[in-house]
């Protein structure tokens, strides 16, 4: 790639990291008192409804209904090299966040990670490095924007991509365009890269096919459902105190007499 | 779709995790976690026993139910489960409940089980805080990135009556699923037992 180009691109990115904060910090509602009861603030819940039912549809159309998928008929051995290749690829952009959260120490391992894992994990089809104690540690622009101090916002169910809140979904669109591996690789090896964590996707949501299913179909309210475990669990990989659950529940406090 | 939450190696494991981790001993209040390490140990090869019994998996999720019901604090999960909407309940209604709820949650959990063949849990440590201990520990699935599970143990009943897995809130879930069961029934209580014994 010619030098002028990847200096534009770079710039491009600088552009739209400084856009998508500014969007950001003016996206993301806060709730007034009492707007949030347990932790959940979900303002736009109708059209969330209509976006997950929408998603429901998709889930069920290509998992393929009853009866394990052509995903799940893949070896463990080939799904596990897949999610190994799909972590690996994702490390690049990983690192960057976490220099962005000046999580240097983080960042370092991770770096040390990709290289272990690219080069003795042939090409990064096995996980090394999480056996000489570097094990898989995530980051994404939507924590970035947390530990840049912006608040949560209001609950979201993206057309396809799932739950967030305002400030991952930010992060998210972020991600899709600062993938150092999108700029740094030629094609068409950047399509192994994308085509291998769609693959991860498919296999994982094969792998844990039943237990997905008993939140997304045997649920009595999918939708409450998901936000609740996605809203926790988030809330925990950040960990991120702020949002006003109920943070000590006591044994003794409930008459459970008759129970 | 839904893949942050979904897919995600550690909650879906960890889901799978929930039943058997539910069968915490009694008497792990009074342990040091050396001794809950080994209870649990124990608890972990009397499960995997269960699973690769061969059973029916009728039989197995009998033997799960009975494990709920002697190590966790179902009248206390229960009524938690049901909320504002068990103040208003007959003794006769709280009583169909518990039965159709421990039930309910030994199938829905038992159900995961088999997902967790060939993992295993160790115990970090246990700390009192107020009237609980927390018991931490992590959880190895075969193929998984290790993840955190947390007990809470009544310090009176000497029960489990909570876990966070990965911050997934138990006795929330729980208590959000209940809720829209009865949205579903308009707030029928005994259509909402009904439908309970069907469901997990």
């Amino acid at each position: 790639m010619p030098f002028a180009k990847r200096v534009s691109r770079v710039s491009g990115i600088r552009t739209i990291l400084v856009l998508m904060a500014g969007l950001a910090v003016s996206a993301c509602a806060v709730p007034g008192p009492g707007e949030a009861p347990d932790g959940i603030y979900d303002p736009n819940e109708g059209a969330n409804r209509r976006v997950h039912a929408f998603n429901k549809r998709i889930d069920s159309a290509l998992s393929g209904g009853e009866g394990p998928g052509l995903a799940a008929s893949v070896p463990e051995p080939l799904a596990e090299g897949v999610a190994n290749f799909a972590d690996t690829v994702s490390l690049p952009q990983t690192v960057m966040n976490q220099i962005l959260q000046a999580r240097l120490g983080r960042a370092a391992r991770n770096t040390l990670r990709f290289s272990v894992n690219a080069t003795v994990g042939i090409a990064g089809l096995f996980d090394v490095a999480s056996q000489i104690g570097l094990p898989e540690d995530e980051s994404d622009f939507g924590e970035t924007l947390y530990v840049w101090g912006l608040p949560e916002g209001a609950y979201i169910e993206l057309p396809v991509l799932g739950p967030a809140t305002e400030r991952d979904a930010v992060g998210k669109v972020v991600d899709l365009f600062t993938d150092p591996v999108s700029y740094l690789v030629p094609t068409p090896d950047r399509y192994y890269a994308t085509g291998a964590k769609l693959a991860d996707k498919a296999l994982s949501r094969a792998r844990y096919g039943e237990t997905v299913d008993s939140v997304l179909y045997d649920s009595a309210d999918s939708y409450a459902q998901l936000r609740m475990i996605y809203l926790q669990k988030r809330r925990f990989e950040l960990g991120d105190e702020s949002a006003g659950e109920e943070d000590y529940i006591d044994p003794e406090a409930l008459d459970t007499e008759g129970f | 779709m839904a893949r942050h939450v979904l897919s995600r190696r550690g909650l879906l494991g960890s889901l799978a995790m929930a039943g058997l981790i539910s069968a915490l001993p009694a008497a792990v209040f009074a342990a040091t976690s050396a001794q809950a390490q080994t209870l649990v140990d124990k608890l972990v090869g009397e499960i995997n026993r269960v699973i690769d019994s061969g059973k029916s998996e009728s039989a197995m999720l009998g033997d799960f139910k009975r494990i709920f019901e002697s190590y966790g604090d179902m009248p206390y999960i229960a009524a938690y489960a049901l909320g504002a909407d068990g103040r208003s309940a007959s003794p006769a209604q709280k009583k169909a409940f518990s039965a159709a709820f421990s039930g309910y949650i030994s199938r829905k959990y038992g159900k995961r089980f088999r997902e967790f063949v060939g993992g295993r849990l160790e115990v970090n440590g246990a700390k009192k805080v107020k009237n609980a201990y927390q018991v931490s520990t992590t959880a190895y699935l075969r193929g998984e990135a290790p993840f955190e599970v947390t007990f809470f143990v009544g310090e009176k009943s000497g029960r489990f009556y909570n876990m966070y897995i990965e911050g997934v809130n138990m006795l929330l879930t729980e208590r959000t699923e209940i809720g829209a069961m009865l949205d579903k029934r308009r707030g029928d209580l005994n259509a909402m037992i009904e439908d309970l014994k069907r469901a997990g």
